[in-house]
């Protein structure tokens, strides 16, 4: 392989660590103000369950920024076309989580007991319509999106917004959001006593059970859906526009990968084996196992949605040949290298600095402290 | 083709988020180093009441960081929804500095800004101020990289159009960082938030001081910050007259809108100190002129002179001209990547790519373009000069007041004379708008400087739209406003209330102290007395 094909895999991969990170980190951020109501009963339960992330919400936040940056900077073609293509989706999304950040900092600047109750229903949707939002546009490519180019190459997306709603990304948004409640439910376990932490397991366990049966529901409607063929295109690593190749669909062919690699069975097998493990350890109280095997689960759902659609990224179902993919979509050979260079050097830097903050606030949260503190949520 | 009622929408949607985006980033540049400093003051001196200080502006500060997140949000996403192809034929640029920020200064900005609230009681002061200056580190960082990728919008170094993969390609890393505009852009608007938070600090003192409220914290963040605010004003104007001749070389026709220089003049050049321009007439009415000015500001010299919009539209028209055949040989590329005639015609005419692109809005096929079309076209290149004209002089103007007002304070303070000033005092709370005001001044004469062109000289902004319906654009503009009304209204009332609670020292108000869900309910009504 060539280096710039090399270049191109490579931040497929990377991207796929950023998509892991954001539904790990941000997923259980959201599950927590997704759950809020439920496990916790009073105002002070509520808070103690919003400080067990209040160190760490904006931090995780951030692998969303970055994984939106990264689309942009490794596949400027996915980034405009997915976002432009999404509109009513996108805006969505994005109204529900710029309640978040201001959810967490204003809640508890007030006392009174209505306006805290219009945060936690803000936080509720903040938590929720996201997560939907999120697994809802991978499973719309799997059955592929309506778009085009003109000869500039300016993207003309030609559905509807209800389209984008349709039974099978709803499952994967549902998928998608009990993966994170059930996310959430485990690390509020790691973070409160009590009560909260109680009610918190039966939302994980809940939640992982109903998960690994979409995943499997998921899996078995995949492989019977019309997948996408990559036929004839002026090869990898060689620049080129979306506009030199032939694409066509094909009944299971998002199996193909597999049956030319079964290797990467391992993959949805990692997603159920973590999903299964959560659960166990969730019910024998061990949320930080619980937590590890939590994003075991997402890894293997991740990896198994990039590596079915691979070299596909964003398939068009109208102008199928017209198709984004790997190799068509990315940036230049000296972008990608510069990019890959800041990343070497600084995912690990922000990993170790990041486990710091975990460890600086260890332990429990005190109701007492929370109740008192000047500073808490 | 695209629809210009979705352009102009777009970019009304853009232009107001971005601006109300920056009504709470510049106060975040500057408190993150303003509560370091305080800060750091606590920790050397060990008096409590620094801790004091850092801890109640911290507060404030964090009730506006709230917002600055939100909203930078929208603008992430922003490029994508709704600028979708200025983001594919520029991404392979404009998306690395953007990515970098998210890995080099968001990440360490928001990981800390947790600890720096939540670590009061876990981390050693020097932990803990370790973790304020690195917040403030990466705040800062976050805008070197957002204002590395605004400057290949303003002066496109350091890329190549393509015509393989027809769009801009990065080809010198090193030109797009070290760029100048990016770097006087860099200071310009990072000092610009320190001078931000220099009056936001000194005005809410003042008003303590009036009220005799909290005393000792009003009277030292008040010499902090203006201590700090007559360095950092300084410094914007220095920079911002940098700014200006960098801006002068590469952007012409920005610096001829905002001078209202309609005919070019000999040298020594006058400045043009008042004046109502017509566009339609392409005159001033009203002018008032300062002989000389002009030349020694943009040229620093008595020598220099600067073209009119008279001759940069002459220059557009001959470069529409060339940019014809450059658009209709990547026609035929775009289908035939090595069709020999049409890649010898595009590397000949490939400098002009963007003009030719800029008499597409009239013409689709550009070789069918008339006189008119291109003379149009070359009329679009120049930006709207009254706008221009009076958004600098609004900027200048409240830099140079600003100055005055550090000045004033510094005296006053220095001599322990400026809690009986109360005309001052009333004076400087008055003063907490301006700095916004200017902020958001200079970003419309940067932005609004730089039109028709989203990517100077490359990329109109007509074509660089996402192909919405109207009614879709129509839709995300309620909605934005909806939500952000909300939020400003939420933000102001609790801005407002924090500020009235003041610091708890045990002289403040009483009644407004911190209270938790046992208060009676009509205690919620005490805020807004």
């Amino acid at each position: 392989m060539d280096i710039y094909a090399s270049l191109q895999v490579i931040w497929w991969l990377l991207l796929g660590v950023l998509l892991i990170g954001l539904a790990v980190m941000v997923g259980m951020d959201m599950g927590v103000g997704a759950i809020l109501r439920y496990i916790g009963r009073t105002d002070l339960e509520r808070r103690v369950a919003l400080n067990v992330i209040g160190p760490h919400w904006d931090g995780n936040q951030v692998w969303f920024i970055l994984g939106g940056g990264a689309i942009f900077a490794a596949f400027p073609l996915i980034y405009a076309t997915a976002f432009s293509g999404f509109y009513v989706v996108m805006l969505l999304l994005l109204w529900t989580m710029i309640i978040r950040p201001v959810g967490f900092e204003y809640r508890s600047k007030m006392p009174s007991a209505g306006w805290r109750n219009a945060w936690d229903w803000a936080l509720f949707v903040s938590g929720f319509v996201p997560m939907v939002v999120f697994g809802a546009a991978i499973g719309n490519l799997f059955q592929g999106v309506p778009f085009h180019f003109d000869w500039t190459l300016t993207s003309f997306y030609t559905g509807s917004f209800l389209a984008l709603l349709n039974p099978f990304a709803i499952l994967c948004g549902v998928l998608s959001a009990c993966m994170s409640a059930a996310m959430g439910g485990v690390t509020v376990m790691g973070g409160a006593q009590g009560a909260i932490a109680e009610r918190s397991r039966t939302v994980s366990r809940v939640a992982w059970t109903l998960a690994i049966v979409l995943f499997a529901i998921g899996g078995f409607w995949v492989a019977h859906m019309q997948g996408y063929v990559l036929n004839q295109f002026p090869g990898a690593g060689v620049a080129q526009t979306p506009l030199q190749q032939v694409v066509t669909r094909a009944d299971g062919a998002w199996l193909s990968n597999f049956r030319a690699h079964p290797v990467l069975w391992l993959l949805p097998a990692a997603g159920f084996l973590g999903m299964l493990g959560s659960l166990f350890s969730a019910s024998s109280e061990r949320p930080l196992l619980a937590w590890w095997m939590g994003a075991v689960a997402w890894i293997g759902v991740i990896g198994t949605v990039g590596c079915a659609l691979f070299p596909f990224l964003l398939p068009s179902v109208s102008h199928p040949s017209q198709s984004l993919t790997v190799w068509n979509s990315g940036s230049s050979r000296l972008t990608l290298a510069w990019m890959l260079g800041f990343a070497v050097v600084f995912v690990p830097l922000i990993v170790w600095y990041t486990s710091w903050a975990f460890y600086v606030m260890r332990g429990k949260v005190d109701p007492d402290q929370v109740a008192t503190d000047e500073h808490a949520y | 083709m695209h629809d210009i009622t979705v352009v102009d929408l777009s970019r009304l949607q853009f232009a107001a988020t971005a601006l109300y985006h920056f009504l709470f980033v510049p106060l975040t540049l500057g408190m993150t180093f303003m509560l370091a400093a305080m800060e750091t003051v606590y920790v050397v001196t060990g008096k409590v009441i620094y801790k004091q200080i850092t801890q109640f502006w911290g507060k404030l500060f964090l009730i506006n960081f709230a917002l600055g997140v939100a909203t930078g949000l929208t603008m992430e996403f922003q490029f994508g929804t709704n600028w979708s192809f200025y983001s594919s034929f520029v991404g392979d640029i404009f998306g690395a500095p953007l990515a970098i920020e998210g890995l080099m200064a968001f990440f360490l900005e928001s990981t800390f800004v947790g600890l720096m609230v939540f670590g009061w009681h876990r981390l050693k002061p020097g932990q803990h101020l370790a973790v304020t200056y690195l917040v403030a580190l990466g705040s800062n960082l976050s805008a070197l990289w957002i204002l590395v990728a605004n400057a290949f919008m303003q002066d496109p170094v350091g890329a190549h159009f393509n015509p393989t993969t027809m769009r801009m390609e990065l080809n010198d890393f090193a030109a797009l960082i070290f760029s100048s505009d990016a770097q006087a852009k860099f200071v310009h608007t990072s000092i610009a938030g320190y001078v931000t938070a220099a009056i936001f600090v000194a005005g809410i003192s003042a008003w303590y001081m009036l009220k005799n409220r909290h005393m000792e914290l009003a009277r030292r963040s008040f010499r902090m910050s203006v201590l700090f605010g007559v360095l950092s004003t300084a410094g914007v104007i220095t920079l911002g007259d940098a700014l200006g001749f960098v801006g002068a070389e590469a952007q012409p026709t920005k610096l001829a809108a905002m001078e209202g220089l309609w005919k070019t003049e000999s040298a020594p050049m006058p400045f043009n100190l008042m004046a109502f321009p017509s566009q339609e007439k392409q005159t001033n009415y009203g002018e008032v002129k300062i002989p000389y000015v002009l030349s020694i500001l943009v040229t620093h010299s008595l020598t220099g002179t600067v073209p009119g919009v008279d001759v940069l539209e002459q220059r557009a028209q001959e470069r529409i001209r060339g940019g014809i055949p450059a658009v209709s040989s990547l026609k035929v590329l775009s289908a035939d990547p090595n069709d020999p005639v049409a890649l010898n015609q595009f590397t000949t005419h490939q400098k002009d790519l963007g003009y030719g692109f800029l008499v597409k809005r009239y013409a689709d096929d550009v070789t069918t373009a008339t006189d008119e079309q291109i003379a149009q076209a070359a009329k679009d290149s120049i930006p709207h000069v009254a706008t221009m004209f009076w958004s600098f002089r609004a900027m200048v103007l409240l830099g140079l007041g600003m100055l005055a007002f550090f000045v004033l304070g510094l005296i006053y303070t220095l001599r322990n004379t400026v809690q009986y000033k109360r005309t001052f005092l009333k004076f400087a709370v008055w003063m907490i708008p301006a700095p916004f005001l200017a902020c958001e001044a200079g970003w419309l004469v940067a932005e609004i400087g730089r039109q028709p062109w989203t990517v100077y000289g490359l990329l109109p902004t007509w074509m660089s739209a996402s192909t919405h319906s109207v009614g879709y654009m129509v839709f995300s503009l309620i909605g934005f406003v909806a939500v952000y009304t909300v939020f400003i209204v939420i933000e102001m009332y609790l801005m407002v209330r924090a500020i009235r609670k003041g610091p708890d020292d045990g002289n403040g108000d009483a009644e407004l102290d911190r209270g938790d869900l046992s208060l009676p309910a009509s205690r919620k009504t005490l805020a807004e007395a």
